[in-house]
């Protein structure tokens, strides 16, 4: 009984004590702690970034990681813009910048600031599609469709280029967008209709 | 990704201020911003150079002088490089894709790093990507490695189409290194084979900068071609191209230019100049 009583009085002293250097310890693991995380992990770092897209001139604010394919999707909501192999093998997320198709999924979103960008939610006037969405539908250029949004921007360039002069050509300067469905027929017959 | 800061210098001195070992110069992206999401490269800084130099074709003094920041389709479609190196333009076309040759530049075309699928694997040995670790292709999947000037340390292949011609062509290199010195390296100098440092794929000096490329005055326009073998038509590496001109007077050839290309840790590895 009275050896139970030292052993609680001890323990009841170690235990306040132990706790109230706890209580005063946060404030300064809490800054270890960071300068550690700081050290191992680099915090993220954002730059400011005025750019045009779809005609919305936007202000933002973006991590410097961020590419053009994550801007639209997961900070913009513009889905339309599709992430296939995201190493600029696919042509999935083809987008136009200053009217040029690029790949949005290897252009950082910090390069940006001063150009415009085009999505494949920017092609149509209101409900009137663009020509080559109207053409897509009527050729069947597409089947499942998730490759459909970066033919397309890659088809209306190719146009504007002038690289419709036959099948061989149109096919050549698609070749950086690949269909898995393989609906490359009636892409080409779409191009060729919006060619003329 | 690692983060990194972010700059846009507006001139070349200001380029070269920016310039800090952990820090890495930008141009198009298409392979560098790859590099990095796979965590290969990882810059601390991040300075894009595609306003501060030169995106202009200029014919100087009968040469022709591609500014570091000419894309690959602008280069493809410039009127002075079709009459004066025409093979240029073709072999820019044999390579990547239109999105691609939109973005690309052509300083970074010559800086490029290889596409060897264990470079691109970081679970698996290089030497390239990691000094003294092995290298993974040598007895792995190897059908588009060097077959020639490679060794045991590295059978690495540098991919660019563009370079294959600028060999042939006799192309210099033209650099600012970290002195703000103006240099000029002979474009079959610049590249080299991996010897017993795989990890450096060519003689650009540390922290110094592309500023465009010449080619000089040449009788090869009219006959010439770039032959590219490989798996499917289009957008596609090299299994092996070549880059061929010849120099006709009087139905004779007075002069032959042949450079190969994806057979080497260098473009144009084998190149044979010849004069009657």
């Amino acid at each position: 009984m009275n050896g139970k009583q030292s052993y609680s009085r001890r323990f009841f002293l170690k235990t306040s004590g132990a706790l109230a250097a706890l209580a005063a310890i946060p404030a300064s693991v809490k800054s270890l702690y960071t300068e550690v995380r700081n050290f191992i992990v680099s915090p993220r770092q954002t730059i400011p970034l005025s750019v045009t897209i779809n005609k919305k001139a936007l202000k933002l604010t973006v991590d410097t990681r961020t590419t053009l394919l994550d801007l639209l999707r997961e900070n913009l909501q513009l889905t339309g813009t599709k992430k296939g192999c995201d190493h600029g093998q696919c042509g999935a997320c083809t987008v136009h910048l200053n009217g040029e198709r690029v790949l949005s999924c290897l252009t950082l979103a910090a390069t940006l600031p001063g150009k415009e960008v085009t999505t494949i939610e920017g092609l149509a006037n209101g409900d009137q599609l663009h020509p080559m969405q109207q053409a897509f539908i009527e050729c069947d250029g597409f089947q499942c469709g998730y490759c459909t949004p970066g033919q397309i921007m890659s088809a209306v360039a190719c146009v504007n280029e002038g690289h419709t002069g036959s099948v061989a050509e149109i096919k050549e300067f698609m070749s950086g967008n690949l269909c898995r469905c393989g609906a490359y027929n009636g892409i080409v017959a779409s191009i060729q209709k919006v060619a003329g | 990704m690692k983060p990194f800061s972010f700059s846009k210098p507006g001139s070349l001195a200001k380029l070269m201020q920016a310039r800090k070992d952990a820090a890495q110069f930008l141009a198009g992206g298409t392979n560098l911003v790859d590099l990095m999401k796979k965590n290969i490269a990882a810059p601390g800084a991040l300075i894009d150079i595609s306003t501060a130099l030169s995106d202009k074709v200029e014919l100087t003094g009968g040469k022709l002088r591609i500014g570091a920041m000419v894309r690959n389709s602008a280069i493809a479609t410039n009127a002075q490089v079709i009459s004066k190196a025409p093979l240029v333009a073709k072999a820019v076309l044999a390579g990547a894709s239109p999105q691609i040759r939109n973005m690309a530049s052509t300083g970074g075309n010559l800086l490029q790093r290889t596409r060897c699928p264990y470079f691109y694997d970081v679970s698996t040995p290089c030497n390239k990507r990691q000094p003294g670790t092995g290298c993974s292709a040598l007895h792995g999947e190897n059908r588009m490695s060097a077959i020639v000037g490679y060794n045991d340390q590295c059978v690495a292949v540098h991919p660019s189409d563009l370079c294959v011609a600028l060999a042939a062509l006799d192309a210099t290199v033209n650099v600012t290194n970290a002195q703000q010195k103006q240099i000029v390296i002979p474009f079959k100098d610049f590249h080299k084979l991996p010897d017993n440092s795989p990890d450096r794929d060519n003689q650009l000096p540390a922290n110094a900068i592309i500023t465009s490329i010449d080619i000089p005055d040449n009788p090869f326009a009219q006959h010439h071609a770039y032959v590219k073998i490989r798996d499917r038509d289009s957008y596609a590496f090299a299994l092996i191209s070549v880059a061929a001109a010849l120099h006709i007077q009087g139905g004779r050839i007075a002069d032959v230019r042949l450079a190969s290309g994806g057979v080497a840790h260098k473009p144009g590895a084998g190149t044979k100049q010849s004069s009657s």
